[in-house]
């Protein structure tokens, strides 16, 4: 699983990683495995402004819609127009190329809400013990 | 194959009109008429049937094949149905007449369809009174919650949220949502039943209703009912019955008489009414005493004569939910269906839903766990995530059987079974149909086993193997002229 | 005795010690008995031939024999035997919705035809697979227009169809909507009106075409003045008058529904019919309903699958773009054999039949003493007439006649009781439109 060390994480599987006030944020590996195919990613506007753990935007697959939530509070200052015409772009580079909004963050502080990467590593394995309801028992 | 605009010919027309026998008096102003060339294809009229035709035979369909589509019952739909919808004293009849003065008498035949109709669903379902103009399922649905909105404005509630099981079918929440409600989820318990804590925990005095299946879309006849009931309505909600499993329990049990204050059925899940490639349907609304005055204009309505006129005057009703009296050929055919197989008929039907999928059950759980381990209603719920281990998931298995001539059952629903297969037979399938499946799925069991990786090419025997649905989803080429333009 | 179920009692017998019970009543042992049937008192079955006999004698209870001269959105068009024919076919009828593509490739194609064909006539980019039926294609259209827009306010024309206007109040009655409809000004929208209204609050202009009294318009200007406004217009048309008539994408349209019984489907005393919606591409997203897309399959060859479906009530659940499920796929399929039989210029011929006669008869009934036709408003093949006294009663009189007369509009509209709303179909002849005259100059006498 492709986690990066200095991004921060949400239980929902958006990533975050700021650098000078400014927050790039993403689906992680899980979400976009999950997803399948990304056929569609409603873009949000620019300038708008979000709270934390509020809903960001939405993105398809073929079968699935999934809501996507913003890890911090602060504005829209840019979003990544590439996904309009090739949303598989995150299936092929979820951490990096496949970003979905930058975020001018508005508390720093919020920051101690979301899981480093090493925590959002066990909360991966916690998934994975108790996979939802298991039928065969 | 191709399509019919790429078979047209200039000069090719299938179907011969009248010359006109009246004389031009007056012409369309330019600025009014189309200057866009009308683009439909220019073919004859054996070109038209022919390819209808060949479309046609590209189709599984219940007449050809078994069918056992789970929730969404499909049982054979009886032939003299259709000779009775065709009727010219049906077919041919206009709308409006009704509505002229005097004009009720010119369509006596067809009231007399409606308020029978209402009357035998009522005594079905135990309800106090039925419309029968939602036109689908989910139409019914957003009338039943609109009843429910009407109830609670006129007593002077504040209702903010409608109570869904996590096993409900999309359109529960999707028409409580269009209706204006929030909507809470309630997860199941262990045997497949609504989780009566969790269900005490979400409910308040803002809870409008809930609504739910019963027996549920797990296959499984919840029989806290009564206790669910009591505990929905000590909040002043109500209990709104999705009547899309109604068919496993006919007269055996009633929504109206286990706490139900009202239902919608799909006429073509329970009373044999084609479902036409994905409708037309037909979602009737029933109701108890207290939501009666509510329900939709026009009412059909009896004379102390024997005459039938519609009744528009009701000051509390909802309104219009329709143009007209609901999809009355689909709703005639059920009345051919329930005139046909009676009350005793009826129940019959039901008995053998049930046999059926708990025979089917029995055969297949020792190659495929069932998800709830009891007695099951009218259909089955396996879940294949032994095989999806293996690489095998329930797709695969879906595509294995339509190279056996079988649809397969529904994959992936309900939402809270994973790798869920939803087995729903019905009652008119022979045991050897059954056997036939069954034989098919340990087939499917066994090549799971010894070679994996052999599913993910079925389909082979069809004219398509599996198209590629990302694309499709990606170009949205959704109409023969724009992808080409 | 039941044609429809195959176990015998043995089937019966066997299938129990399968299962491991010994009755049937074994497997409803979930159902308490207190939660037994308080009744459940139907009538005894009947035989087939008993069930047909029974349905003759009803149908024969309603009138078969008037001449049928009323419309309101609903018309007696000719439906080609073919499309009878192939839609009896039960390759069709019988197939559920098509979710399995590889066993389902002919309603999917065939729906497929359907969008392009419904494109093809209103000129639009997109349709979906079709909705229950004209009124409530208006209203999800609505709905759409309320969420593109994130606006609260409708302002619906006058003219658009009582019927559809009264269900889509019912629908909205407790959505916290604001709706302002507008009057005709000489059978056409009322510009000035319109052009007051028009806000930043407004969501969309509903109008349609022709309207519910026959006229035709232009609305290319009302087009221009809404989206000037950042509103979308919707339009709800007549398929039949798209033969001739200027196209809602011609005038700009941003959403078109329509009623598509027309397209080769029986009167059905109101049902099924057939909901038709078109939208410009940007919008195709927030449409409701199916949508059939094109692709390949594994080998590349071409083929058909529901496509978008993540906007949609089974996998998007309350935030689902409509709660729509079943819709009228088999009417769909059937308005396409029509649209395909009638082609580029039968269609067209369709049209211009309906025009023509139905311009000669407001010229005959124009001529009859004491009953008044408009002229001023240009109509397609319904049309308005004031009569000397109420509509109601002239109606009941020419039904004893063998008349169906026409629609009085009084029923819907304050102030017209004499006016009668007349639709004339390729289907009229001459002389059944000089003998309805002639019944009718008796019965205004």
């Amino acid at each position: 699983m492709d986690i990066i060390e200095h991004y921060l994480y949400t239980k929902e599987h958006e990533w975050i990683n700021i650098e000078d006030g400014v927050g790039t944020v993403g689906i992680t590996e899980y979400a976009q495995s999950a997803l399948g195919d990304i056929t569609f990613v409603d873009l949000p506007h620019t300038d708008v402004e979000v709270e934390q753990f509020e809903q960001l935007t939405s993105v398809e697959s073929v079968k699935s819609a999934s809501d996507i939530f913003s890890p911090m509070s602060g504005r829209i200052i840019d979003v990544n127009d590439k996904l309009a015409d090739d949303p598989g772009l995150i299936n092929r580079s979820c951490s990096d190329k496949g970003w979905i909004v930058k975020i001018e963050v508005s508390d720093m502080d919020e920051s101690s809400n979301l899981l480093t990467a090493e925590e959002y590593g066990s909360y991966l394995e916690s998934l994975d013990r108790n996979g939802g309801v298991d039928t065969d028992e | 194959m191709k399509l019919i605009f790429e078979q047209s010919v200039r000069g090719r027309q299938g179907f011969k009109l009248p010359d006109s026998d009246v004389p031009v008096t007056a012409v369309i102003a330019g600025k009014y008429l189309r200057q866009a060339e009308l683009l439909l294809p220019e073919v004859s009229e054996l070109d038209v049937v022919r390819h209808f035709t060949r479309l046609s035979r590209l189709n599984f369909s219940l007449d050809a094949n078994f069918y056992p589509l789970g929730s969404c019952t499909m049982k054979y739909n009886p032939k003299f149905t259709e000779k009775a919808a065709a009727m010219p004293g049906f077919a041919d009849l206009h709308p409006l007449l009704p509505q002229l003065k005097g004009g009720e008498r010119y369509v006596q035949g067809a009231l007399e369809v409606l308020y029978d109709t209402e009357r035998w669903l009522s005594e079905i379902t135990g309800m106090k009174a039925f419309t029968l103009q939602p036109l689908a399922g989910a139409h019914g649905e957003l009338t039943g919650i609109m009843l429910m909105a009407a109830y609670h404005k006129a007593r002077g509630n504040k209702k903010k949220h409608i109570i869904v099981p996590d096993s409900a079918h999309g359109t529960n929440p999707a028409s409580a949502a269009v209706a204006g409600y929030q909507i809470i989820s309630v997860a199941s318990d262990k045997k497949g039943g609504i989780d009566i804590e969790k269900l005490k925990a979400v409910l308040t005095v803002e809870t409008a209703g809930l609504m739910m299946t019963c027996p549920d879309t797990h296959g499984v006849f919840n029989s806290s009912i009564g206790e669910i009931s009591r505990l929905v309505h000590a909040v002043d909600g109500l209990m709104y019955y999705d009547g899309a499993n109604l068919n496993a329990t006919l007269g055996r049990c009633r929504p109206g008489d286990v706490g139900f204050d009202l239902v919608h059925l799909n006429l073509h899940k329970t009373f044999g009414t084609p479902h036409g490639g994905g409708g037309p349907g037909a979602g009737p609304v029933g109701v108890m005493g207290k939501l009666e005055k509510f329900l939709p204009v026009s009412r059909v309505v009896k004379r102390p004569d024997g005459l039938f006129y519609l009744d528009y005057g009701h000051p509390d009703s909802i309104g219009y939910i329709a143009s007209f009296y609901g999809n009355f050929a689909i709703i005639l055919r059920a009345y051919a269906y329930m005139l046909l197989l009676g009350g005793d008929g009826l129940k019959e039907t039901s008995d053998h839903a049930v046999l059926n999928a708990n025979y089917l059950m029995h055969r297949l759980k020792n190659n495929y766990p069932v998800a709830f381990d009891r007695i099951c209603m009218h259909e089955c719920l396996f879940s294949a995530t032994k095989h999806a281990a293996r690489g095998v998931h329930a797709i695969d298995i879906a595509k294995f059987l339509i190279d056996q001539g079988i649809h397969p059952p529904t994959v992936y629903f309900p939402l809270t079974v994973k790798e869920a297969i939803m087995v729903e037979p019905t009652e008119t399938e022979s045991r050897e149909t059954l056997d036939f499946f069954v034989d098919a799925m340990i087939r499917a069991d066994a090549l799971a086993r010894t070679d994996p990786a052999a599913f993910h090419d079925f389909p082979r025997t069809m004219p398509i193997s599996r198209p590629d649905e990302t694309r499709a989803a990606r170009e949205m080429n959704v109409n023969f002229f724009a992808s080409r333009a | 005795m039941n044609p429809y179920i195959a176990n015998t009692e043995q089937d019966v017998q066997t299938m129990l010690g399968v299962i491991g019970v010994d009755s049937i009543d074994a497997l409803f042992a979930d159902i308490r008995p207190e939660h037994a049937p308080r009744s459940f008192d139907l009538p005894a079955g009947l035989s087939e031939f008993e069930v047909i006999e029974r349905l003759r004698r009803l149908a024969s209870k309603n009138t078969g024999a008037l001449i049928p001269f009323i419309g309101g959105g609903y018309y007696d068009h000719y439906v080609p035997a073919a499309c009878g024919a192939i839609m009896s076919r039960g390759e069709f009828y019988t197939a559920y919705t098509p979710y399995q593509p590889e066993c389902s490739q002919g309603t999917l194609q065939a729906l497929f035809e359907y969008q392009s064909g419904i494109c093809a006539l209103t000129g639009m980019d997109v349709a979906n697979a079709s909705l229950y039926d004209g009124g409530t294609a208006l209203y999800e259209a609505m709905m759409m227009a309320l969420r593109v827009t994130g606006r609260k306010k409708i302002v619906m024309d006058g003219g658009v169809s009582p019927i559809y206007r009264k269900l889509i109040r019912s629908y909205t009655h407790n959505l916290h909507i604001e709706f302002i409809e507008t009057p005709v000004a000489h059978g056409q929208t009322d510009r000035a009106c319109v052009s007051a209204l028009m806000d930043k609050d407004v969501a969309a202009v509903i109008i349609q075409n022709p309207n519910f009294f026959g006229v035709i318009d232009d609305h290319a200007d009302i087009v221009a003045q809404a989206h000037a406004s950042g509103a979308l217009v919707i339009a709800s048309v007549y398929p039949v008058a798209l033969g001739l008539l200027k196209t809602p994408a011609e005038m700009g349209v941003d959403i078109v529904t329509g009623e598509g019984q027309s397209l080769g489907l029986p009167l059905n005393f109101g049902g099924p019919y057939l909901g038709f919606m078109a939208v410009r591409r940007a919008l195709i997203r927030q449409m409701p309903g199916r949508i059939v897309g094109e692709t390949v399959d594994a080998q590349g060859r071409r083929c058909f699958v529901n496509t978008l479906q993540a906007r949609e009530q089974h996998i998007r659940r309350e935030k689902a773009t409509s709660n729509i499920c079943t819709n009228a796929a088999l009417c769909a399929v059937q308005a396409s054999v029509f649209m395909a039989l009638m082609g580029r210029q039968g269609f067209r011929q369709l049209a211009q039949l309906n025009f023509d006669k139905a311009e000669y008869a407001r010229r005959v009934l124009g001529n009859i003493p004491g009953v008044e036709v408009k002229r001023s408003s240009p109509t397609f093949n319904e049309f308005t007439v004031y009569l000397p006294r109420d509509a109601a009663d002239v109606v009941e009189e020419m039904i004893l006649r063998g008349f169906a007369a026409g629609f009085p509009l009084g029923r819907y509209y304050e102030g017209m009781n004499n006016y009668l709303l007349v639709a004339v179909t390729e289907k009229r002849t001459k002389s059944e439109i000089e003998a309805y005259a002639a019944a009718l100059a008796e019965v205004v006498a």
